[in-house]
């Protein structure tokens, strides 16, 4: 794609940015950081909070690893990136607890978990480490609204049917029965995997609409 | 401090709250490998040893922090304990079966991103555990990694036989199996309380 031939040159691209939100979207395509993605997905609020607080650390971090590229010898570079992204994300834990004890308390032990999100390590390894400060930020940002947009999928689903509200807000009359079982843990492997059934539904429907005579290959994620 | 008895800990990390099927976590070894018994059963192993290093080494951090009042440090100091861990596993690993390491692969160095092994820090240092505690602790959560693991190689290595739909194939079908497993043990809830 045009993003790998401007790599050499080293120019900044709106690619560098849409690219993080539909055609490698972390949650449906990538399948990166899962584990946040399922367990404080139960809400819309705590599923944005967490959005958010990724993307704080995967701008900054990609930021200072990007900045930093030089000087990072390979050998210990894997440690390097974890020790700047644990640093990051003690600062969002101490500044979600000084916004909202509640919310802090709802993400419980899930926001020292940033630190072991792939997605972050992934990007600062795959990208950060390769490309320009500006362009690492473009990058850093499209992942992170990628993941948000992601996360918010999920925890609408789940909220709705699982709690018949958005962000707190009832959606259905009183007679409506609450799916409990879409707020309890396996309702979150459920819901992604509806999600990713559609997106494969409709890759596997392109490729039948670009070539009519073949039956559909096997190309369903590994 | 916190007066959990040995058997109520260990019941409850392993089955009540099993860490992946319960609080998602190391759900990126749960999904990649998890397509093959054998496999399945080492990385369960090597996780368990991680965990058990680990948590040996987390209480030990958390204590010396506690004493000089610097609690800031703490998510930086586990995971360089975790990260330093890991790489003596895979050395470890490396000279005794090269056939482990190959098979492992990629995710036997993934371990330190395994969040389950952070998790596990972190929640004995929330509950208070002590030194006996936190060890039976691991043990009960390596246990509970290892058998959902286990039960997922397994559930999919009789699936290979079957015939599924072009659309289900892959990840998806993993987490429903996953989401069925997770309401499987549901039924666990209220043991060894």
């Amino acid at each position: 794609m045009a993003g790998a031939d401007r790599n050499a040159a080293g120019a900044m691209s709106t690619d560098d940015f849409i690219k993080g939100l539909w055609r490698e979207n972390p949650v449906f395509v990538q399948v990166l950081g899962m584990c946040p993605v399922l367990a404080v997905s139960n809400s819309a609020v705590n599923a944005l909070a967490m959005g958010l607080a990724t993307t704080f650390v995967l701008v900054l971090s990609n930021t200072l690893v990007s900045a930093l590229r030089q000087f990072i010898p390979r050998q210990v570079r894997i440690a390097t990136f974890i020790l700047i992204i644990a640093t990051f994300v003690t600062v969002v834990d101490y500044l979600i607890q000084a916004i909202s004890l509640e919310l802090h308390r709802a993400l419980g032990a899930f926001i020292s978990l940033i630190v072991v999100n792939c997605l972050i390590l992934g990007r600062a390894e795959a990208f950060a480490s390769k490309n320009t400060v500006a362009r690492s930020v473009l990058d850093g940002l499209g992942m992170g609204a990628g993941f948000t947009l992601g996360l918010l999928c999920l925890g609408g689903a789940r909220e709705i049917l699982g709690n018949g509200s958005l962000f707190g807000l009832a959606l259905f009359p009183a007679a409506y029965q609450p799916w409990i079982v879409m707020i309890l843990p396996s309702g979150g492997f459920f819901t992604l995997a509806l999600w990713l059934l559609l997106f494969n539904h409709l890759k596997l429907r392109r490729q039948m609409r670009e070539s009519p005579g073949n039956s559909p290959v096997q190309e369903a994620t590994p | 401090m916190n007066n959990d008895s040995l058997w109520t800990i260990f019941l409850n990390a392993s089955l009540v709250n099993n860490f992946v099927l319960a609080y998602f976590l190391g759900i990126c070894p749960f999904l990649g490998v998890s397509g093959k018994l054998a496999t399945a059963t080492r990385m369960g192993g090597a996780v368990c040893f991680v965990m058990l290093v680990s948590s040996v080494c987390a209480y030990g951090i958390h204590r010396l922090l506690v004493a000089i009042d610097a609690p800031y440090l703490q998510l930086i100091s586990y995971i360089v304990v975790i990260a330093s861990t890991v790489q003596l596993v895979e050395m470890f690993i490396k000279k005794m079966s090269p056939a482990l390491f190959r098979a492992l692969g990629i995710f036997l160095p993934l371990i330190t991103t395994n969040c389950a092994i952070l998790g596990l820090a972190l929640f004995q240092t929330n509950k208070g555990y002590d030194l006996l505690q936190s060890i039976v602790y691991a043990l009960g959560a390596g246990g509970g990694f290892t058998l959902a693991l286990v039960l997922m190689a397994g559930i999919r290595e009789k699936l290979e036989l079957a015939t599924v739909p072009d659309m289900v194939q892959g990840t998806a079908l993993t987490l429903m199996i996953a989401g069925i497993l997770s309401l499987a043990f549901m039924g666990f809830a209220g043991v060894g309380a």
